[in-house]
C-alpha cells in the first residue's frame, strides 16, 4: 500500500515537473504516438516521407497543380530563374525539372482556376496553365498587383486566393514591435502605429484585374505582424493565417521578462480572419499559457496587464518565436480521416529563444472539425534540423517553409534552407 | 556646532575615498582580459540575434564570422554597434532584413570587450579594440 502510494507521488511529482518546464509542451506534442525514420524525418505511423526534390535554391512557398506539376518559389533566383517547375519522373515519386522562369526572387505561390500566381517582395504576377498544368508561355507574365510596400523587415508576399476571384496578400509590418526606435531596448510604442496604414495586414484585389495597387484593393484585415503562411479554408468559406509574432520581448524588456517567458512568449496564432478584422498588433500580444491577450510593453503593458478586448482571439495558439511559414488545410482523402479539413502548419525555426535551445523547425498538424479545431495541435513531421537540439539557427539543416497538396492528397514540404522537397504520403504500414 | 564637525568630516571622509579611485588603471587591458570580459557582454546584448555560434539568422541577422564589417576597418564596426543599422545594404553579397539598434548605452570598455571578443572567436583571427578608439568614435565623449 505504502509502495504504491510512493510510486503515486513519484509519478505525480514527475508530472508536476514536466508541466513545470517551458519546453515540455513540444516535447509532449512530439511523444504522441510512435515514430519512424523517412527520409530523415519522424512521422506518425503509416507515414513515409521521401526526397522528391533536391537542391531547389531557396525554395520559399509551393504549389501543385491538378495534373500534379509541382511549381516551386525561390528566394534567390537559380540561374537567373526564381521560379521551378517539376513533373513526375517515375513511379518512385521523385521529380524532374520541365520549366524556370520569372526573374524576380520572392516568396508567394498559388494556382486557382487555370492561372500560376506567384510573388514578388513588391509585386504579384500571374501565368496561364495549360490543360497539362504547364504555363503556356513563361515570357508572358500578367502583372496583377504592383507597388507593394517593401522596408527591408517583413518583406515577403504570401498569397491565398478564394472561390469568388479574390487574391490575399501579406504586407508585413516593416517594424518588431512599432517602437520609436525599432527593436530598440526599452523604446516606447508609436501611438496610433503608422506602419499600419500600409502595412501590418492583409489587403484584398482581385484575382483577374492588371497593375493594381493599395487604391484598388483594400485593408481586408489588420493588426497582423507578419503572415507568412495563410490558406482559404473552403469549409467555413474563410481566410486562415499563422501570424509570426513580435520578437525580443526579453531583450527589450528585461524588467518584465525573463529569458524563460522571452523564449516562449508571445504565441504564435492562428486566427480566422473576416472582413475587417483586428488582431491586435502591435498594441498586444497572446500569452497561451494563460489564454489571454496582454498588453505590450511598448504601450504600457509589463508581462501582467490584459490586452484590450477589442481585439481578436486567436483560433489555436502555439509557443512563442517558431516561426510560421506556411498553413494548408488538408482537403485530400488519402491520410486518415482525422487529417481531413485539419490544418498542417510549417515551423520554420525559431532564433529568438537563446539561451534556451532553438525550437519549430517542424510541420504541425491541428484536427478541426465543422471549421473549429477538435483537439490539441501535435508534430506531424519532425527532424528536419537533423539533429534533436538546435542552440543557434544555422546549424538546422533543413527548415520547412512551404506546405502543398499534391493530387493524391500527398503533402509536400518544401526546405528553404538547402531547397529540399519532401513528399509525405499515407501508406498504412 | 557637534553636527556641522561631523558633517563636514563625513564629506571630508567620502571625498578621501572617492578621490584617489582610478577605475581605468585597476582594468587589465591584455587582449585575452577584454576577451573574456566580452564574452559577458556578447551573451547579453549579442547572442540573441547573432546566436550561440556567431552565425547569425541565415537572411535576418548577420554571421559575425567571415564578415568584412566586423572584420575590416574597426571604426565601422564600433559605428555599427553606437549607431545600430538601420539600411538596407547588402553585406558581402547577402541581404538581411532585421534592424539592429543603437547600442550606445554600452560603455567604451564593454564595447572594446565586446568587439575584442568577436573579432577573436568564431574563427575569427582579428586585432584587438581598445576604449580609446571607442571613445575616437563615439565623439571623445567618455561614458
Amino acid at each position: 500500500m505504502y509502495k504504491n502510494m510512493f510510486f503515486l507521488f513519484l509519478l505525480l511529482s514527475v508530472v508536476v515537473a514536466t508541466k513545470a518546464s517551458s519546453d515540455t509542451l513540444i516535447e509532449k506534442q512530439r511523444n504522441l504516438g510512435v515514430l519512424t525514420e523517412n527520409a530523415g524525418l519522424k512521422l506518425p505511423v503509416g507515414f513515409a516521407a521521401i526526397v522528391a526534390i533536391e537542391n531547389a535554391g531557396r525554395a520559399r512557398h509551393l504549389a501543385v497543380t491538378p495534373q500534379g506539376k509541382v511549381y516551386i518559389k525561390s528566394g534567390k533566383l537559380i540561374n537567373g530563374k526564381s521560379v521551378l517547375a517539376f513533373k513526375q519522373e517515375d513511379a518512385s515519386g521523385k521529380l524532374a525539372i520541365t520549366q524556370s522562369f520569372d526573374r524576380i526572387a520572392g516568396t508567394g505561390i498559388a494556382i486557382k482556376n487555370g492561372y500560376l500566381y506567384t510573388s514578388s517582395n513588391e509585386e504579384v504576377f500571374r501565368y496561364k496553365l495549360n490543360s497539362n498544368g504547364d504555363v503556356e508561355d513563361t515570357a508572358k507574365a500578367q502583372r496583377i498587383i504592383t507597388g507593394l510596400i517593401n522596408r527591408r523587415q517583413h518583406e515577403s508576399k504570401s498569397i491565398a486566393l478564394d472561390n469568388a476571384g479574390n487574391i490575399y496578400v501579406n504586407i508585413g509590418a516593416y517594424s518588431n514591435s512599432c517602437q520609436e526606435k525599432d527593436r530598440a531596448k526599452g523604446s516606447k510604442g508609436i501611438m496610433p502605429c503608422p506602419v499600419l496604414d500600409s502595412a501590418g495586414g492583409i489587403w484584398c484585389f482581385k484575382a483577374d484585374k492588371e497593375n493594381q495597387t493599395y487604391g484598388d484593393g483594400f485593408r481586408y484585415a489588420t493588426g497582423l505582424r507578419n503572415v507568412m503562411g495563410l490558406d482559404w479554408n473552403t469549409q467555413t468559406n474563410s481566410l486562415f493565417v499563422m501570424q509570426h509574432g513580435r520578437d525580443q520581448l526579453y531583450q527589450s524588456w528585461p524588467e518584465y521578462f525573463d529569458t524563460t517567458s522571452g523564449a516562449e512568449l508571445p504565441s504564435e496564432c492562428m486566427y480566422e480572419l473576416h472582413k475587417g478584422s483586428n488582431c491586435g498588433w502591435p498594441y498586444i500580444y497572446y500569452n497561451h499559457l494563460l489564454h489571454k491577450k496582454m498588453l505590450a510593453p511598448e504601450y504600457g503593458g509589463d508581462g501582467k496587464k490584459e490586452g484590450s478586448n477589442e481585439f481578436q482571439d486567436p483560433v489555436v495558439a502555439f509557443p512563442g518565436h517558431m516561426a510560421p511559414n506556411a498553413l494548408l488545410f488538408y482537403t485530400g482523402n488519402q491520410f486518415p480521416s482525422r487529417y481531413k479539413n485539419g490544418a498542417f502548419i510549417a515551423f520554420h525555426g525559431s532564433w529568438n529563444r537563446s539561451p534556451l535551445p532553438q525550437a519549430g523547425y517542424f510541420v504541425a498538424f491541428v484536427p478541426f472539425k465543422n471549421g473549429k479545431p477538435s483537439g490539441d495541435w501535435e508534430v506531424f513531421a519532425d527532424g528536419f534540423a537533423g539533429k534533436p537540439i538546435i542552440n543557434s539557427t544555422r546549424s538546422a539543416e533543413h527548415r520547412p517553409c512551404g506546405l502543398a497538396q499534391g493530387p493524391d492528397g500527398s503533402l509536400y514540404v518544401s526546405d528553404d534552407s538547402k531547397g529540399t522537397i519532401y513528399k509525405i504520403t499515407y501508406t498504412g504500414k | 556646532m557637534k553636527s556641522i564637525v561631523i558633517i563636514s568630516s563625513i564629506t571630508v571622509l567620502l571625498l578621501s575615498f572617492k578621490q584617489p579611485k582610478k577605475p581605468q588603471s585597476k582594468i587589465d587591458s591584455s587582449p585575452q582580459a577584454s576577451i573574456n570580459r566580452g564574452v559577458a557582454v556578447y551573451r547579453k546584448e549579442c547572442m540573441s540575434c547573432h546566436q550561440a555560434d556567431g552565425g547569425g539568422v541565415p537572411h535576418l541577422n548577420p554571421p559575425l564570422s567571415e564578415n568584412t564589417d566586423v572584420l575590416g576597418d574597426k571604426k565601422k564596426i564600433i559605428s555599427i554597434v553606437l549607431k545600430g543599422m538601420e539600411d538596407r545594404i547588402p553585406l558581402d553579397g547577402e541581404y538581411y532584413s532585421n534592424s539592429m539598434a543603437s547600442h550606445a548605452h554600452l560603455s567604451n570598455l564593454e564595447i572594446a570587450d565586446v568587439l575584442t571578443y568577436i573579432r577573436a572567436s568564431f574563427g575569427n583571427k582579428a586585432s584587438a579594440v581598445t576604449p580609446a578608439e571607442v571613445a575616437l568614435v563615439r565623439g571623445g565623449k567618455k561614458k
